[in-house]
């Protein structure tokens, strides 16, 4: 396969985008792949990075002492992982791991950082996308927050 | 001889066993004792008023087979003085048993379409009666799913039939805990986050909804984005409860009380009071 | 169809007497503790001669009339559910024989009281209607409610004055008594008589009249009457406009005058305890102190409590406002969505009773005034 455009129309995130940006986006791709049990990330590491997950399924981890890593999130094939690329100072928040063989396409951050400088347009359909993603995980997550099946005092 | 109140009296059962599912939740098995000969009959979705000799009486979910009345089974968390004392109970000990009452999950009715299931918390118990129900007769049924959240791994309620259920490859099981520790290679994060991609046909699927009631509210959301109407969609409602026969008042929901017209309810009969806070 | 008779007055405590031949437990208005007060009867000298009251928005007070009326006023703070629908009711006792778990029932004989309830209100009929549809009519009946009611002889006076906070007019419901009684009495005082007219609903008042010296009433009883009772319906203290009540209140469950009448509500319960038809209940186990003797008893509950709608670790409804609007949307609307007709039959007590004066028909009426266009939940 020459080029992974094909792949990258096919995925959710790309849907409705401008070929012409995507043909872009390509250029800052290459496809990943990680064993059961490989971290993706770590916490404190350059985020330089993002993934759009073809296959698998990995976990959002934090370190908690005396617990070890406790999983607040796990992401499967359509999602998009990792937005600590987007802003400085780029490192990565929280840890992540495949639970199972999983393939990705992994994204260049600095590269696409730069080609969002110079093409703005370009720019803000990222950030529509990213925001729409992040949107979503919060209202998630703060219905996880709830601790709905905990007992009340 | 005039005895008053008929229905405030429980019927007298025995503990034939107890089951311990998580930290805090149990099963209890019971059968009808004294000589009773009539099968115990009840349709999934139904609660009994189960009484502990001196301490009080609740109600509790029958999470047992509908289609196997010579045991009836309970599950329910160990969390106030009568369940605390209904778990402290040893098979062939007495229980008071009224019931049961309430309305039923519309299983029936979904001969021919596809049924989503979508349990949180405790909730899976009072749904575990239409599983049963259902695989009696799948053929009946379309594409059967089941979605299920919970706290954590630990706080899995009916791991070893979940597993079954998995196995099997005409139901589509998907679990899921809002956190977990590394050792947990399932799906982390809010029961709603399977409906996206979960197989079934919202022109054509009944769902039923059973877990605190805020989870239902953010499920209902979520399956409303799957475009199903809320005629298709059934919860399960739950309200302080003392007679369970319609007289107490206790119960009532708006123009409902939960004893009679619920606790299953069909959500568009449901939507003008479901949102309204303390209500 | 039968006659309407004219009983004097002098003559009334022969109807008492007549009835606790029959082996009935006479109740009937009497005067106790500065209110007018439903008890056991035995005498005409028991009932409030010569009484009436004041009643207004948290006020409740008696004065002496300048005649000797058996039923010059309105209704007090008892309502004839007291005895329908006891306070506490036991409803089993149960034993267990050893330290086991095992337990029997006992079994518990109950007498069924023979009620005849005298100087009963048309909204009080209504009432008692009311309650027939909650206990009787509906999946499940309520044994010690129904046989009592059964077992009961009914004496219905038409009101000869409206009282302070009265609106049976607005809730249909009276003052004249057109249903549920066995004899309907309407009291004629005037400088040279005072007599009864006697309407017979029942072969059992039918029966029971016999034993009570009587004539035919003649046409100008009869219109006289009629005026009374008409002019009764005059006089409400309070109306209240049901137009389109339940979806007016469905609409407006987030109404800004909850928030308002919160601010006076105590909780107190006053209203529910006085309102003829409130039902609600609580059941309490409870043992004895060996552990071996247990027993279930039902009593009164109201909603305006904090623990009426507790559930897992918290109540429903924390707030007076939204336990306010419970009773209130109840009452008014959803009652009628349940039991077909509406909770309220316009006797005012809920009015007089309360602490702070809280009136129904007000409430009702702001609501109204401001109605949000689209305020439905």
């Amino acid at each position: 396969m020459t080029t992974l455009e094909p792949i990258l129309a096919q995925h959710p995130f790309f849907q409705d985008m401008d070929p012409d940006h995507r043909r872009l986006m390509a250029g800052c791709a290459s496809n990943v792949r990680f064993a059961a049990s490989a971290d993706l990330f770590r916490e404190g590491e350059t985020a330089d990075q993002f993934y759009l997950i073809r296959h698998g399924r990995v976990a959002l981890q934090v370190f908690v002492p005396g617990q070890g890593r406790i999983t607040i999130d796990t992401l499967q094939a359509g999602d998009v992982l990792g937005w600590s690329w987007l802003f400085p100072p780029y490192l990565w928040h929280f840890d992540a791991q495949a639970l199972e063989l999983t393939r990705a396409l992994a994204f260049d951050g600095e590269c696409l950082r730069a080609k969002c400088d110079e093409d703005h347009d370009l720019g803000y359909t990222l950030m529509q996308r990213f925001a729409r993603i992040m949107m979503q995980r919060l209202h998630a997550t703060r219905l996880q927050l709830l601790d709905v099946y905990g007992i009340r005092a | 001889m005039t005895t008053f109140s008929d229905p405030m009296r429980p019927e007298l059962h025995r503990v034939q066993r107890r089951r311990k599912d998580t930290h805090d939740t149990f099963s209890l098995e019971l059968e009808a004792s004294h000589g009773v000969e009539t099968p115990w009959s009840f349709a999934a979705g139904q609660f009994n008023m189960l009484y502990v000799f001196g301490v009080g009486e609740v109600p509790i979910s029958i999470s047992g087979d509908p289609t196997q009345p010579q045991t009836l089974v309970h599950t329910t968390r160990a969390v106030g003085p009568v369940t605390k004392a209904i778990q402290a109970l040893k098979p062939g000990d007495t229980l008071g048993v009224r019931g049961p009452f309430g309305t039923s999950w519309p299983v029936d009715a979904c001969a021919g379409q596809d049924v989503v299931l979508v349990a949180g918390g405790i909730g899976l118990a009072p749904l575990r009666p239409v599983i049963y129900q259902l695989l009696a007769q799948r053929e009946l049924y379309g594409n059967i799913v089941l979605l299920y959240g919970t706290r954590t791994p630990a706080d899995i309620l009916y791991r070893r039939q979940l597993a079954q259920w998995r196995a099997r490859f005409d139901m589509s099981v998907d679990i899921t805990v809002d956190r977990a520790t590394d050792t947990w290679r399932g799906n982390v994060g809010v029961v709603t986050k399977l409906i996206p991609n979960a197989p079934f046909d919202p022109l054509d699927t009944v769902a039923m909804i059973c877990g605190p009631e805020v989870m239902m509210r953010f499920t209902v959301a979520a399956l409303l984005k799957r475009d199903l109407a809320a005629d298709q969609m059934f919860v399960s409602m739950e309200r302080n409860m003392k007679c369970a026969i319609g007289f107490c008042g206790h119960c009532q929901f708006g123009p409902s009380f939960i004893c009679k017209d619920g606790p299953v309810m069909r959500y568009d009969q449901v939507v003008p009071w479901f949102g309204i806070r303390e209500f | 169809m039968h006659e309407q008779m004219v009983v004097e007055s002098n003559d009334f405590q022969h109807l008492i007497d007549a009835l606790r031949q029959r082996g009935y437990q006479v109740v009937g208005p009497t005067v106790r503790d500065g209110a007018i007060v439903y008890e056991t009867i035995d005498s005409v000298d028991d009932l409030p001669v010569g009484w009436t009251d004041e009643q207004d928005g948290g006020c409740y007070q008696l004065s002496k009339r300048d005649d000797t009326a058996l039923f010059g006023y309105a209704v007090g703070p008892h309502s004839w559910k007291k005895f329908l629908h006891p306070p506490k009711l036991r409803l089993w006792q149960a034993q267990r024989q050893d330290h086991g778990s095992h337990f029997q029932f006992l079994d518990d004989v109950q007498d069924i009281p023979k009620y005849a309830f005298l100087g009963v209100r048309s909204c009080e009929l209504h009432a008692m209607a009311i309650q027939d549809q909650v206990f009787i009519n509906g999946p499940h009946t309520d044994a010690t409610y129904a046989s009592r009611r059964q077992a009961g002889l009914t004496i219905a006076v038409n009101c000869g004055q409206a009282g302070g906070t009265c609106f049976c007019v607005s809730m249909q419901t009276g003052p004249k008594a057109t249903l549920g009684f066995d004899l309907a009495l309407t009291e004629i005082l005037e400088a040279d008589r005072h007599v009864f007219v006697v309407e017979i609903g029942t072969e059992l008042g039918a029966e029971l009249i016999r034993d009570v010296p009587h004539r035919v009433a003649r046409a100008e009883d009869l219109r006289m009457a009629e005026q009374l009772v008409a002019q009764t319906a005059t006089q409400m203290g309070r109306s209240l406009d049901t137009t389109g009540i339940k979806e007016l209140l469905y609409q407006n469950i987030e109404h800004p005058r909850w928030d308002e009448v919160a601010t006076r509500c105590l909780s107190c319960a006053n209203c529910t305890m006085v309102c003829p038809t409130c039902f609600c209940t609580t059941v309490e186990d409870v043992t004895d102190l060996t552990g071996f003797q247990a027993e279930r008893w039902r009593q009164w509950d109201s909603c305006f409590t904090q623990d009426f709608s507790y559930l897992h670790g918290g109540s429903v409804r924390t707030s007076t406002r939204s336990r306010y609007r419970h009773w209130l949307t109840h009452k008014l609307a959803t009652w009628i969505d349940q039991f077909g007709t509406s909770g309220c039959v316009g006797c005012g007590r809920c009015v007089t009773w309360c602490p702070v004066g809280i009136d129904i028909t007000e409430e009702v009426r702001a609501i109204r005034a401001q109605e949000a266009p689209n305020d439905n939940a």
